[in-house]
């Protein structure tokens, strides 16, 4: 076929038209899009949560709200943020919408599963809006028994049943994953060829199925506990309270590298193609990420240093926190190291995937001062945790999502959006998450306890600042939301590859057609090819 | 959609039983089986957290989990465990039909696996019955008299919910064989496509694997 003739092709979004062509779409570029749209709203409901927080934060008086609001505003907050935004963010997303076109295959292995996982996030999503509206919940994310199955009176039990039905939905999501990426790679796509993206969704995807039912099956037991007014967890029928946080962290602790995991394999796409190199250590890269998907679930009751664990075990607990720094320390020196002699263009992705490098390390580095039992006693439930898991949720996860939105936003629309206005909300975005967490170490340090919607008069000056930084921080969400729907529209066609990348993904059309190739690619090199003559790297027609 | 009904129809010239987004049968078979292996690990996480559970109460309250076992019916529990292996040979004969492509015998074995496991329930249902008229069932109704209330009431909120969780799956898989014996009986499974079948039984292994580890850590451990 001569590419001198424009044959009029459909694409996944011209294909057809009419909501239901949307609300029944097997395509896992469809879906993708319906995640983002979910997604993007609740990520404005929880962040509408931590305006009012800071807000009240201004002073130290607890003048806004009263302390039962606060303790419903930072539960709504996290549960919203954690189980319906940070959790499906980059899986369900980009994850979805490139896995199938970075192996070669025409769809994932499961496309109605995929579909429906999509229609429990919702109904799950419902539910936790619909609580928000009727009043919320006060037990803070982390639903700690007996508290949450026995005296509060907000509406726990309907949050529990949004959470156990999105939770499926993930699982649905990691086990078509891992199926997919097991069966449906392209001819030559060896395991050792894979884009570390792959990789990422991979390990998340192990995480997701080992850990999502053992909270499901922990939060149904608080439900049954609550309703049926006894429970497992009842310290009145000889029950363990402890136990439930043992539960918990089992999963919730290896919940942050769902978050965090599938961000790291964006920002090893970005960083190769926007430095024109290959990944520097890529086996090392690969099993780093599968070494902190093991390590990850022997690590959790370094929650519970405060809680009432031997000695010994907290020693070992300790331990192993400390042992998951290597593989995430081996990730960030292979990055750096892929950056050294790289031509390094800095452009809006590429903004976002340094921010993440440095953010993410000062998360890390901050997690194993936490993870050594003296410093942790002193600052458990300060801001200093709240600072530390924000560098990791926020700095680290948000940032890889933001990047790859951007990079792969051609691929998605066809079209490029306006780079200045990219560059900016980059770089306000970096200044303001700093503005907004680092005074919170501070304040932790100091002893400023978390969940308090009133403190000292010596806090406020590092208060004032964290709001001030937060209000940036806002500005810096909007600004992207705004260029990014205008750019669907208005922005300049893209072509098949804006950025000369390697990956299937860039081979195809944009947007690419409903079965992704016109037939299937063949493989024949590693990943990141960089450093070939331009030419090879064009793809498309 | 009229792109996407031309495309259906050629794939069902093609083969009917191949979704689009695989190349061939024996990927969409490779799949099929991997996914439900996958869901499979899912399931042994989600009975796991109870079981760890048990294990914390029982290493805790050992005598009251021994007094409390001592109320179950050992007599109907084994013969249930019976049921179910029964039922599992059954299935394991039906994929083996479905291989060999006879379809009469596929369906028979599906029946039969199904009866077996609606009489595995119908027993189930008996024996809670019995535990309701000895006021055995946590909660308000719960009128037990005998040494550690409390920790027998733990022993038997265990015993509901991981046997209950367990029916529930039962349940499931019951509905499950009917659909399978169904389209068996119109003859959509051949020896070439038997994927639904085969990732079928691997599920109801499964729910018989959780009762073999029911069995003893819930009715024999007042034994010995």
């Amino acid at each position: 076929m001569s590419p001198t003739i424009a044959i009029p092709r459909a694409d996944y979004l011209n294909v057809s038209y009419g909501v239901k062509s949307w609300l029944f779409t097997t395509d896992h570029k469809r879906i993708a899009l319906l995640y983002l749209t979910t997604i993007t709203l609740l990520f404005f409901v929880g962040g509408a949560a931590a305006v009012l927080m800071r807000l009240e934060l201004l002073t130290p008086p607890g003048d806004l709200v009263q302390s039962e609001t606060y303790n419903k505003l930072f539960t709504i907050h996290g549960v919203i943020m954690i189980f319906f935004f940070l959790i499906p963010s980059i899986p369900a997303v980009l994850g979805n919408f490139l896995i199938p076109m970075m192996i070669g295959a025409r769809d994932l292995a499961f496309p109605r599963l995929n579909l429906a996982s999509w229609y429990l996030f919702t109904l799950g999503s419902v539910f936790a809006i619909v609580v928000t509206v009727m009043g919320g919940v006060d037990t803070g994310w982390t639903f700690y028994t007996p508290y949450s199955s026995t005296y509060t009176n907000s509406y726990v039990v309907p949050t529990i049943v949004g959470i156990f039905v999105a939770g499926f939905s993930s699982i649905l999501t990691g086990l078509n994953f891992i199926v997919t990426i097991h069966s449906m790679r392209a001819p030559g796509l060896t395991w050792f060829r894979l884009p570390l993206f792959v990789w990422a969704h991979y390990a998340t995807s192990v995480i997701i199925i080992l850990g999502t039912p053992v909270i499901a099956i922990t939060l149904s037991l608080v439900v049954l506990e609550r309703l049926v007014g006894i429970g497992i967890f009842d310290p009145a029928l000889g029950g363990d309270p402890i136990l439930f946080q043992h539960l918990f962290w089992f999963y919730s602790h290896p919940a942050v590298y769902i978050m965090v995991l599938p961000a790291m394999g964006v920002v090893s796409e970005l960083i190769t193609a926007f430095a024109r190199k290959r990944i520097f250590g890529y086996s090392f890269m690969a099993f780093s990420l599968i070494a902190i998907a093991v390590i990850s679930f022997f690590v959790w009751a370094h929650h519970m240093f405060v809680s009432g664990m031997s000695v010994y075990a907290s020693l070992i607990f300790s331990f192993l926190s400390m042992v998951v720094a290597i593989p995430s320390a081996v990730k960030v020196f292979n990055w750096t190291a892929t950056l050294y002699k790289g031509s390094i263009s800095y452009q809006s992705p590429m903004l976002y995937a340094l921010g993440f490098i440095g953010l993410f390390t000062i998360g890390g580095l901050t997690g194993v001062f936490l993870a050594s039992l003296g410093i942790d006693i002193h600052v458990t439930d300060t801001y200093f945790v709240i600072a530390h898991f924000h560098y990791i949720m926020v700095g680290g996860s948000v940032m890889g999502y933001l990047g790859g939105m951007h990079y792969w936003f051609p691929k998605i629309t066809g079209r490029m959006y306006p780079e200045g206005w990219a560059k900016f909300s980059a770089l306000i975005i970096f200044a303001g998450f700093n503005l907004t967490f680092f005074p919170q170490f501070l304040l932790g340090y100091l002893g400023m306890p978390r969940r308090y919607h009133f403190y000292p008069e010596e806090f406020q000056v590092l208060n004032v600042m964290s709001s001030a930084g937060a209000s940036i921080l806002g500005l810096g969400y909007v600004v992207p939301l705004i260029y990014l729907i205008w750019a669907m529209r208005y922005g300049a066609p893209a072509g098949p590859n804006p950025w000369g990348a390697t990956g299937l993904e860039w081979q195809t059309a944009s947007p690419p057609p409903t079965h992704n190739f016109e037939e299937t690619p063949v493989v024949t090199q590693d990943a990141y090819a960089y450093g070939l003559p331009e030419e090879d790297l064009k793809g498309g027609r | 959609m009229p792109t996407a009904c031309l495309r259906r129809i050629s794939r069902v010239e093609d083969n009917a039983a191949l979704a689009e987004q695989f190349d061939d049968l024996a990927q969409q078979h490779e799949a099929a089986s991997l996914g439900m292996w996958v869901f499979l690990v899912t399931e042994i996480l989600f009975f796991g957290g109870l079981f760890a559970g048990y294990t914390v109460y029982r290493t805790s309250y050992p005598e009251a989990f021994r007094e409390a076992s001592h109320h179950l019916d050992v007599l109907l529990g084994s013969i249930n465990t019976i049921v179910l292996i029964t039922s599992s040979l059954t299935m394991a004969l039906a994929v083996h039909s479905a291989m060999a492509g006879r379809r009469r015998a596929l369906v028979v074995y599906l029946l039969l696996t199904l009866v077996l496991g609606a009489v595995f329930l119908g027993i189930k249902g008996t024996e809670y019955a019995h535990k309701y008229e000895q006021g055995l069932v946590p909660g308000t109704l719960f009128a037990y008299s005998g040494p550690h209330p409390g920790q027998v009431e733990l022993f038997m909120l265990f015993y509901f919910v991981m046997t209950g969780l367990h029916a529930l799956h039962l349940i499931v898989g019951l509905g499950m064989l009917g659909i399978l014996a169904v389209l068996a009986w119109r003859g959509q499974f051949s020896a070439d496509y038997y994927a639904p079948v085969e990732t079928g039984g691997l599920y109801w292994h499964f729910i018989d694997i959780v009762w073999i580890f029911l069995l003893p850590l819930l009715y024999l451990i007042g034994l010995h």
